[in-house]
């Protein structure tokens, strides 16, 4: 799920037979940046729980240490992007002004269904020239319970209970699934309470850091329930 | 008698200068029911008395949220105000879109404006018929503009467009000097009492048909919802503006 960015600049090249032994030149422009860092969401009844490290990066440099990755769309949805920094900006706007639209004609706010929706149709509308945008929508459904959807780059979309997204993604969701999911898990307890999970993402958060050179700085984490937002931030690793 | 002689097209002049088509124009938002605003140094109320056609029909709305900052009031052809009202939605969504700001109120009103000036200007097309109170709250501080049909536009301390307006200006000149200063909820009670004197003598207000809208600096467009109306209805029983002087 994570494309490593040359292989998305792959999908570009024309593969003509006379061009065939052209070796790629790796000093080409491309259009794509991964600025890197992770984003996880946990559903769970009555709230839903997004976090997202701050660090921005681009290879082995740090742009910013104090940079979200999470976006609160409506009351009860936040976007927690991965990947581009640019595209994540342009695709926020693009929803935010979408949102507000809706909500004049419909005299509501969208339901997390509604604006999952809509941001697969956005990201597939960019079907040729993709948004490098590695997406959780995170929210709170009908019956006020937590619910994640995660994205691919170009719209292809799920229901999920939780999700990683973004380059710490392979060590975060294999702790989560034994975890959460209690998953190859030889002690079978199952996290019950908010305190329990909230633990664990911290835990996972400094693992990650401790490992992914991309992800570190803070941790931000927005809890959704149907009483408002909180915000925690918490400090990682900042090397 | 004269009047009928030019007064078929926006594009004929009578010999006293005048444009009939427009000043007709202007009286459908004399007709319309009345809607007031009024503002201080922090807050801007709009308020409004909501028709209801009929026993069975529900009350027409009259206040319009534009962004979060703005807000329309409007007496007259309530599907000429619909078009005004998307026109500017659109236009605030875009500019928050390209500036990541919101749209300078006194613009938005000039654009209005421009587009209400075209509809005079041409044989085939006739003027909105309807007047906006535009609420507005931006950088240059605390706005409250009047717009017509004819293109103009004005910006108030207080004022009041439709039926029986005269009655609640005539209220705001007695008490327009001590709005500057004054608090939310004695502005609201000002703008409720300016209403009280502009309906019949067999209405009365009630949470049903009355519209309070609230704006300020910290204060994001909001209607009053119909507990708040309720309270506010009561204490105007007591509100005195003699009161408020003696404060200052």
């Amino acid at each position: 799920m994570y494309i490593p960015v040359n292989d998305m600049l792959k999908h570009f090249k024309q593969d003509a037979p006379a061009m065939a032994n052209i070796t790629h030149k790796s000093d080409q422009w491309s259009p794509y940046h991964d600025n890197s860092g992770t984003v996880l969401a946990v559903g769970i009844p009555g709230a839903v729980i997004v976090a997202g490290d701050t660090r921005l990066s681009n290879g082995y440099n740090i742009l910013s240490r104090d940079a979200t990755k999470l976006s609160q769309l409506t009351d009860k949805c936040v976007l927690a992007t991965a990947g581009q920094y640019a595209d994540f900006i342009a695709l926020r706007k693009f929803l935010q002004q979408r949102l507000q639209l809706y909500e004049f004609q419909n005299e509501v706010q969208a339901s997390t269904e509604t604006v999952a929706h809509l941001l697969s149709r956005e990201l597939y509308s960019r079907r040729f020239f993709p948004y490098y945008t590695f997406n959780l929508l995170a929210g709170l459904d009908e019956n006020n319970h937590g619910v994640v959807y995660g994205y691919d780059a170009i719209g292809s979309y799920d229901k999920m209970t939780y999700g990683v997204q973004g380059s710490g993604q392979e060590l975060v969701v294999a702790v989560l699934d034994n975890q959460l999911k209690g998953y190859n898990k030889i002690n079978k307890t199952i996290p019950q309470t908010r305190e329990e999970i909230l633990d664990i993402i911290l835990d996972c958060f400094s693992c990650a850091a401790e490992r992914d050179i991309h992800t570190g700085d803070n941790v931000e984490i927005l809890i959704i329930t149907a009483a408002g937002t909180e915000r925690i931030v918490k400090p990682l690793r900042k090397d | 008698m004269l009047k009928h002689l030019y007064d078929t097209d926006c594009v004929t002049w009578s010999p006293q200068g005048k444009l009939f088509q427009v000043e007709y124009a202007m009286e459908a938002v004399k007709q319309g029911s009345i809607c007031l605003g009024l503002k201080s140094s922090e807050n801007v109320v709009l308020c409004s008395l909501k028709r209801q056609p009929s026993e069975l029909a529900g009350y027409q709305e009259k206040q319009f949220k534009i962004d979060d900052h703005m807000a329309i009031a409007i007496a007259g052809l309530t599907a000429d105000a619909r078009v005004l009202c998307k026109y500017m939605r659109t236009e605030c969504l875009e500019y928050k879109y390209t500036y990541e700001s919101h749209h300078p109120v006194g613009r938005l009103v000039f654009k209005v404006a421009e587009k209400s000036q075209h509809k005079t200007q041409s044989g085939a097309k006739r003027p909105y018929g309807v007047g906006l109170l535009v609420a507005g709250i931006d950088p240059n501080g605390v706005h409250l503009f009047e717009t017509c049909p004819s293109g103009n536009y004005y910006e108030y301390k207080c004022q009041a467009i439709g039926s029986r307006s005269q009655a609640a200006r005539t209220y705001f000149e007695s008490w327009f000097h001590l709005f500057e200063k004054s608090t939310l909820e004695q502005l609201i009670l000002h703008g409720l009492s300016a209403i009280k004197k502009a309906i019949m003598e067999d209405e009365e207000l009630n949470e049903k048909n009355v519209e309070v809208g609230i704006l300020g600096k910290n204060q994001k467009f909001a209607h009053l919802n119909a507990q708040e109306l309720k309270d506010y209805i009561a204490k105007l029983e007591g509100f005195n503006p003699n009161s408020q002087i003696q404060q200052e």
